[in-house]
């Protein structure tokens, strides 16, 4: 079977500014990658290449097989698109929505109206379908958009920053929305701000940064490729706490980080080798006499592994997926 | 792999963008039906500025070649809502594009050519609307058009300036950013109206504005239908008043080409 999406080389310029410089990235039939970035890298422009909205300047782009800019029209029968704001018609109700989706992929009349039923059973709007958008929660909102995304069955969906102004209980919904459908073989690229997102959905992790991917591949393999394991500490005392993390870093042989923590403080270091770190440390601590109210050793998160990528290092750290 | 591509016959595509286009204009229909009241306030707008030119101002009005202000303001009158009808446009066209809804109809398998086509339909079915209820409120108030042929061709004339200012309004409303920018059309479109012979005859104003006046896009409709609903038109105009039928043809045309050429080019540039 064809990758979902397979993208080589893709160049997108405005001018002279270069949004997308030599992007590489593929997507297995039936994951769900996660395109992360800070503002400005070009991951919705990626996404807008990706779904036929605007033309590439070099590269090879293919989704489920068919090429971008050759067959824009056979790639949006096979695709669903959920943008940043839902793209939805306030004054309408959910299922007029749905029906005039329908109608425009050529479902024809009673199809399109057979097809919002089941759509809205599918996103649970099937109680409110009547009522206009314009009442709905953001969240309400957002699946009615995602569920408008899905009026084909589409074998790649394309979410850009989908829980962006959500509260948590909208971000639930849209997560379960995303995870149902991959249960269903949808293959899904998204874009979001927030890594926890990633880790909740993703089997893959693609950092973009100045145009260019800067990091790929699971998000336990990212966080392992940048240092394994973070030993975290609590001093009790804030005024050692300086001399508590020269120490800590020393012993385990990384530079370390402090953050308030109640009313101690909280020490983090890198650990490069596992066996022995933790009893080394403490009894370093011990023998300068500094209390330590809490010792973890535990793996680094997806979130420092991100600040470190886009942060330090601008290089290319691919990891082998 | 590659997947396999499907070519549609030609006919078939045809069939499918107009499908689209109806399906798109539909869209606009459902409004009216959940907003009724907006409906209203759009069409009673031109009404009220009927009545109000009518009664406030019409006393004071001296009309060329004999006639009642009334008869002289009616076809004036339907001319410019044809005219306000670019609002409507600019803003459904800038609204849709701020909310994504155009880059989602851009991501479907739909005709391209049907996001701009539903609005076109669309607004051609209000402004009929619209005239309908302005012809009511006139024959109300004692108006009396000449004939039925002439004034069928005159319903003609006007539809034909509101397609040009249909375009104008894609256009505009693809090169707006904002939703916002509606405001400068709103209040540019009032001096560009007072600009015309709709309100005052061109005869009545200073030499050079009477030029400006009478070569106005609109003029040329204005005099024509005034002519065929049996209002007097005067005599004593310049070169485009004796040749107002042709102009009423000729600048909507005109208009309609290249607004409408510039806004495929807008609407192609937004997948750069």
């Amino acid at each position: 079977m064809a990758d979902a999406i397979s993208v080589t080389g893709l160049v997108k310029r405005y001018g002279e500014k270069v949004v997308l410089d030599g992007v590489d990235l593929r997507v297995a039939s039936g994951r769900v990658c996660a395109l992360l970035g800070p503002n400005g890298a070009g991951k919705t422009t990626a996404v807008r290449v990706l779904t036929t909205l605007i033309r590439p300047d070099g590269g090879r782009v293919e989704v489920a097989g068919v090429d971008v800019v050759r067959r824009p029209r056979e790639v949006r029968r096979r695709i669903g698109l959920i943008g940043q704001q839902p793209a939805v018609d306030d004054v309408l109700s959910a299922r007029e929505n749905l029906v005039l989706f329908g109608r425009l992929h050529h479902l024809g009349g009673p199809g399109a109206r057979r097809r919002a039923e089941e759509l809205l059973e599918q996103v649970g709007l099937a109680g409110t379908g009547a009522q206009p958008v314009r009442q709905f929660s953001g969240g309400m909102r957002r699946r009615l958009d995602i569920a408008a995304g899905l009026v084909l069955a589409p074998q790649v969906l394309f979410l850009d920053e989908p829980t962006t102004g959500l509260d948590p209980a909208g971000r639930r919904d849209v997560w379960d929305a995303v995870r149902d459908l991959v249960a269903r073989g949808t293959s899904v690229l998204l874009t979001t701000q927030y890594l926890e997102e990633a880790e909740q959905l993703a089997d893959d992790v693609c950092v973009l940064d100045g145009g260019r991917v800067v990091a790929s591949g699971s998000p336990r393999e990212l966080a392992a490729a940048i240092g394994g394991d973070r030993l975290e500490l609590v001093v009790g005392d804030p005024l050692r706490a300086a001399e508590a993390a020269a120490i800590a870093g020393r012993a385990a042989a990384g530079p370390p980080a402090r953050e308030p923590d109640g009313g101690g403080e909280r020490v983090v270091v890198p650990v490069q080798r596992r066996p022995g770190v933790v009893g080394a440390v403490v009894r370093a601590l011990d023998e300068a006499g500094i209390a330590v109210d809490d010792v973890v050793l535990r793996p680094t998160t997806l979130d420092e592994a991100y600040l470190w990528i886009t942060g330090h290092d601008r290089t290319a750290a691919e990891v082998p997926a | 792999m590659t997947a396999a591509v499907v070519r549609e016959p030609v006919a078939d595509r045809l069939r499918w963008a107009v499908a689209d286009a109806f399906a798109v204009a539909g869209r606009d229909v459902a409004h009216w039906r959940r907003q009724p009241v907006a409906v209203l306030v759009n069409a009673l707008f031109p009404v009220l500025l009927l009545l109000m030119f009518t009664y406030l101002l019409g006393g004071g009005m001296v009309v060329p070649g004999g006639g009642g202000y009334r008869d002289f303001l009616v076809p004036g009158m339907l001319a410019l809502a044809m005219v306000f009808g670019v609002e409507a446009t600019m803003t459904a066209v800038v609204t849709d594009t701020a909310r994504g809804i155009t880059d989602r109809f851009r991501s479907l398998p739909m005709a391209p050519s049907a996001v701009v086509a539903g609005r076109c339909l669309a607004d051609m079915a209000s402004s009929v609307l619209g005239l309908l209820v302005l012809v009511t409120a006139a024959l109300a108030i004692g108006w009396r058009p000449a004939g039925l042929v002439p004034s069928l061709a005159a319903i003609g004339l006007l539809l034909l300036l509101r397609l040009a200012f249909l375009w104008i309004g894609i256009y505009l409303g693809l090169l707006a950013r904002d939703p916002s920018a509606v405001m400068a059309v709103q209040i540019l479109v009032w001096p560009f109206a007072f600009l015309s012979n709709a309100f005052v005859a061109a005869s009545a104003m200073p030499g050079w504005l009477a030029v400006l006046a009478e070569w106005n896009p609109v003029a040329g409709t204005v005099t024509a239908v005034r002519d065929l609903f049996g209002a007097p038109v005067g005599s004593g105009g310049g070169w485009a008043t004796e040749h107002a039928a042709l102009l009423a043809v000729v600048w909507p045309v005109v208009l309609t080409a290249v607004f409408a050429a510039l806004s495929v080019r807008r609407f192609q540039a937004l997948s750069r």
